[in-house]
């Protein structure tokens, strides 16, 4: 075990590999990748005992990079690999780094059942909207209409929503940061480390060679503060440049209003709250889309749960304490026994 | 090994001793016949719990000091139509005085629960041999079910064997007529009825029996006592009556001294599993998704966790193998467990396995192939998918279980090869074996070798591809210090595991992989050939067939042929000693449940002619026709 004053003395540097990046120059992942390089430090915990493993993509690169154990695994299995890591140590920090084609489309079985079980992964998504190892082709979060390598007419496939995805799957961690906004990129991440069952994160990443501009309406400064809303726990849903815009519900119909103006008040806006049962409020939250909504960066859901990797350990411990260590011996001769003299 | 001693006098007090406890009946007055082995199926409704009567008959006959071998044979539906052609499910036992290798080629007695089970079994049974009818359930309406245009108890349609019209559902409800029990639930005593039957044409006792009832029906009661019931009157029935106008008598077998217990295949797989984690020391991780007829290992392994043993009932099979991956990164033994439609899921993830060189075992209890295939049937045909079945140059080791107790060595030696080479490591059993029960000789955990398991934390020097003398890489868990370093699919450099798409280092690593598998030859016990030396004929057999083969050369040999038998565990590599043993012999039969797939390896390996044998009908080989195969050949 390390000691507290070594880990202390770790910096983003002692993160970082030998190994070259090999990332198109300007691709938003080398932000995320600096991001998690400063965090590990700041978490105290020893580096041998963080751990990454991804499946196949871009994005997948990310364990190469890190100067931890990891694994580059196959495509869309991370979840399954990691979670078999967890549940054998648990001691360990397990970080899934995968994409919007890796985690939601050949592995969207195991994203939705790693989130089920709220086995402690943190699962930070990469979600560029397109495939960028195979040259362009549509992914599932690709949207309606657009002209990919594989859709040159335009794509007919209705895109996944991954926040509403993963809050269908019963997440109790499910937050939205995107690649050029590194502050609040690091503030999602820290809360996502502090999380004891699954933590997922998307981050909207921009690919510039085969989807640049995906999100520029939310990251040009000139524009992005009536194009995006900042989620915060206990406070109302304001946006724009003049912090006079907010989310009011009508029923069960969110509309975007002004305070202000026809005698609305703050009062009336719609509240956060990360905690609410079942996820039902981050669930509709993450139903605001643009161009009508802004889009909804920050933690939609934060709620503490048991996971499942600690339901396990109780589950050995619960059944030694009652029938006893297990013993080879008295197992061979358990059952209906006999004796030849 | 599987008998054992038990004195017949003995068995003979214990039983007076129990009957006079249970109160009743006395010794059997009628005449008994001495018989060497007796082949008994019973066949019903698969509702009609036929599984249960044949596992406890061999339960019984397991105490009373005979061998045995079973095999079930049950449809894919769970409850198909009652009365139903494909709705059959069986149970087939042979016990004898002397050793016993297969469940038998055909039935001395058929116990038929309805005309269906009668239709689709009567063409099994020996010229001259017993037929226990439930003439209660040979109503016209299931008559037609089963196609008879007139009843076959009734038409003469039977003659030549001996004929037992007894109204098992009929009497069975009149014994409990007073239970209190509702029809339906009446209905479902008629198998121990049937049971009880068997044990006292069998001269078997009773009073065991009546306790396993009780504590399997503890949390019933008044079920348990109507079993209790339902056995006794069958006993007395078979007893009292003068229809049987003899019994039978099996003595017992003459066997090595110890502890026995039976055991199915699955379940000698799962405490072979466990014994393999507390023999190391290291913890046991089975992730696994259910399929037939795999599922019973993960049943078994998940019942114990007061051990170092973990089950993950994944999201699918490919869940199921990579969580088993990620376990063994993690330092345990990684274990996942499937039948043939899982194993081409696992497929890449076995890719995967071998790029990492991670410790891991694969077990595949063969089913009836291709795709979804024959569920609940045997067959050997994923061997060239064990040892090929995989993109690019990806080097397994493969062996396979020859009996159900044979699996309980085989699932340690499975993970001492993947232990000590670094490798996955994939165990063919087979629904034969997987589902069949023998008697088991307790092993003294002592007596199993140990196995040896040295995590790497030194880091000075530390290559994460750099090998040993057997081209081994290190076990290094994350969580050591000093040692964070990166693997996966890609292919790495041949010393420190980084990316590498160098082109020679690419022909270096997958050289040194195939290298490193071929080199567990070194590592295989020499093979033992039963019977002559050279010869006319070898034999060469692989997993379920093992019992089949050493009949038929036994009988052969009896006859005085010239004829060996050569049984292989290890399939990949072949065991070195076989190049020179296949030479000297003039023929080689290799009979097997496939179209002749170690026939391919063979010819492949030693460029010599293999005669084929093969069986893919889902059912084990007879004795005959393996013995009918050698006669034409030597």
């Amino acid at each position: 075990m390390t000691d507290l004053s070594e880990i202390r003395g770790l910096s983003k540097k002692d993160f970082e590999s030998n190994q070259d990046v090999r990332w198109c120059p300007g691709c938003g992942d080398y932000a995320v990748l600096s991001q998690i390089q400063k965090l590990m430090p700041t978490l105290g915990i020893p580096r041998e005992n963080f751990v990454f493993i991804s499946g196949i993509g871009c994005s997948s690169r990310f364990p190469y990079y890190m100067e931890t154990y990891g694994m580059h695994s196959i495509h869309g299995r991370a979840p399954a690999i990691a979670g078999g890591l967890k549940l054998a140590r648990p001691e360990l920090s397990v970080w899934v780094v995968t994409g919007d084609g890796d985690a939601l489309a050949i592995g969207g079985n195991h994203f939705i059942h790693a989130i089920r079980r709220n086995i402690g992964l943190k699962i930070i998504l990469l979600n560029n909207r397109i495939y960028g190892l195979t040259k362009g082709q549509y992914s599932p979060t690709t949207e309606l209409n657009k002209k990919t390598k594989s859709t040159p007419l335009g794509n007919i496939d209705r895109p996944f929503n991954p926040i509403a995805l993963a809050l269908g799957a019963g997440a109790t961690f499910a937050a939205r940061t995107v690649d050029a906004d590194q502050a609040h990129m690091a503030g999602v991440l820290k809360r996502a480390a502090a999380h004891e069952g699954t933590a997922f994160v998307e981050v909207l990443q921009n690919c510039l060679v085969f989807n640049d501009g995906a999100y520029d309406a939310i990251t040009d400064k000139s524009v992005r503060d009536d194009a995006r809303l900042l989620l915060e726990h206990g406070k109302p849903l304001i946006f724009g440049k003049n912090r006079d815009k907010g989310v009011r519900l009508r029923g069960l119909k969110p509309e975007v209003v002004t305070v202000g103006e026809n005698d609305v008040t703050e009062a009336e806006l719609l509240m956060h709250d990360e905690t609410v049962a079942h996820g039902a409020l981050a669930f509709l939250i993450s139903q605001l889309e643009a161009p009508k909504f802004p889009v909804t960066l920050g933690v939609f859901r934060d709620v503490d749960e048991l996971g499942y990797e600690k339901r396990n350990e109780q589950l050995h411990t619960d059944t030694r304490a009652h029938r006893g260590r297990g013993e080879l011996s008295a197992l061979f001769n358990s059952g209906d026994v006999w004796t030849v003299e | 090994m599987r008998i054992y001693v038990a004195r017949y006098e003995r068995q003979v007090m214990s039983m007076t001793a129990e009957k006079a406890e249970a109160g009743q009946v006395t010794l059997p007055p009628r005449p008994v016949e001495e018989l060497e082995s007796v082949v008994i199926r019973f066949v019903g409704d698969s509702g009609d719990g036929m599984q249960l009567t044949g596992n406890e008959f061999s339960r019984v006959i397991a105490r009373s000091g005979n061998d045995f071998a079973t095999h079930p044979d049950y449809p894919s539906e769970i409850r198909a139509p009652t009365g139903t052609l494909f709705g059959v499910s069986g149970y087939q036992i042979q016990f004898a005085s002397r050793q016993v290798f297969t469940s038998g080629d055909a039935p001395d007695v058929l116990v038929a629960m309805n005309p269906a089970a009668l239709k689709t079994n009567f063409a099994d049974v020996k010229r001259g041999g017993i037929l226990i009818a439930n003439s209660g359930a040979f109503t016209e309406g299931n008559l037609a079910k089963a196609n008879y245009k007139s009843n076959p108890l009734e038409d003469g349609s039977l003659d030549g064997y001996r004929l037992y019209k007894i109204d098992i559902s009929g009497l069975t409800a009149l014994a409990l007529k007073e239970s209190g029990l509702s029809k339906k639930e009446i209905g479902r005593c008629k198998n121990y009825y049937a049971l009880g039957l068997m044990l006292a044409l069998y001269s078997r006792p009773l009073g065991r029996e009546e306790e396993v009832i009780r504590s399997k029906f503890a949390r019933m009661p008044a079920i348990a006592e109507a079993n209790v019931l339902a056995l006794r009157a069958g006993y007395a029935y078979a007893d009292a009556t003068e229809m049987f106008a003899t019994s039978y008598r099996v003595h017992s077998a003459p066997i090595a001294p110890g502890k026995y217990r039976s055991l199915t295949g699955n379940q000698a797989t799962a405490l072979g599993l466990v014994a393999a984690s507390e023999l190391s020391g290291v913890p046991l991780f089975l992730g696994s998704y259910p399929i037939t007829p795999a599922s019973d290992i993960l049943h078994e392994l998940s019942g114990l966790k007061h051990f170092n043993v973990a089950t993950f009932q994944a999201e699918d099979e490919i869940g199921g193998i990579c969580s088993a991956i990620g376990a063994a990164y993690g330092g345990a033994l990684g274990l996942t467990t499937t039948s043939g439609p899982g194993m081409a899921l696992k497929t890449e993830a076995l890719g995967l396995a071998v790029m990492l060189e991670l410790p891991l075992v694969i077990v595949n209890v063969q089913r009836g192939g291709p795709s979804t295939g024959l569920p609940t049937k045997t067959e050997q045909s994923d061997l060239l998918q064990a040892v090929y079945g995989r993109n690019g140059e990806c080097p397994i080791p493969v062996i396979a279980a020859n009996s159900p107790a044979d699996c309980f060595d085989c699932a340690i030696e499975a993970f001492r090869i993947a232990v000590k080479y670094m490798t996955p490591v994939i165990l063919l059993s087979d629904g034969g074996i997987g589902n069949a029960a023998e008697p088991w000789r307790i092993p003294d955990p002592a007596s199993l070798p140990k196995l040896e398991v040295a995590y790497r934390t030194e880091p000075k020097g530390f290559q994460a591809y750099a090998r040993d003398e057997n081209l081994v890489r290190a076990w290094v868990r994350p969580g050591t210090p000093g040692m964070e370093h990166r693997v996966g699919g890609l292919e790495k450099d041949f010393l420190t595991g980084n990316i590498s798409h160098d082109p020679i280092n690419h022909q270096r690593m997958v050289e040194v992989r195939a290298a490193k598998v071929e080199g567990i030859a070194r590592d295989i016990p020499p093979l033992e050939v039963t019977g002559t030396n050279e010869g006319d004929l070898l034999v060469v057999g692989w997993g379920s067939t093992y019992g089949a083969i050493v009949q038929a050369c036994e009988q052969a040999v009896a006859e005085g042929r010239s004829v060996a038998h050569v049984h292989l565990r290890h399939l990949n590599p072949l065991p070195p000693s076989l190049g020179d043993i296949l030479k000297r012999y003039k023929k080689v039969l290799v009979p097997e449940m496939n179209l002749g797939q170690l026939s391919r390896l063979l010819r492949e390996h030693y460029l010599i002619d293999v005669v084929k044998l093969n069986k893919v009908q889902g059912r084990p080989f007879k004795v005959s026709e393996i013995y009918d195969r050698i006669l034409e050949l030597c």
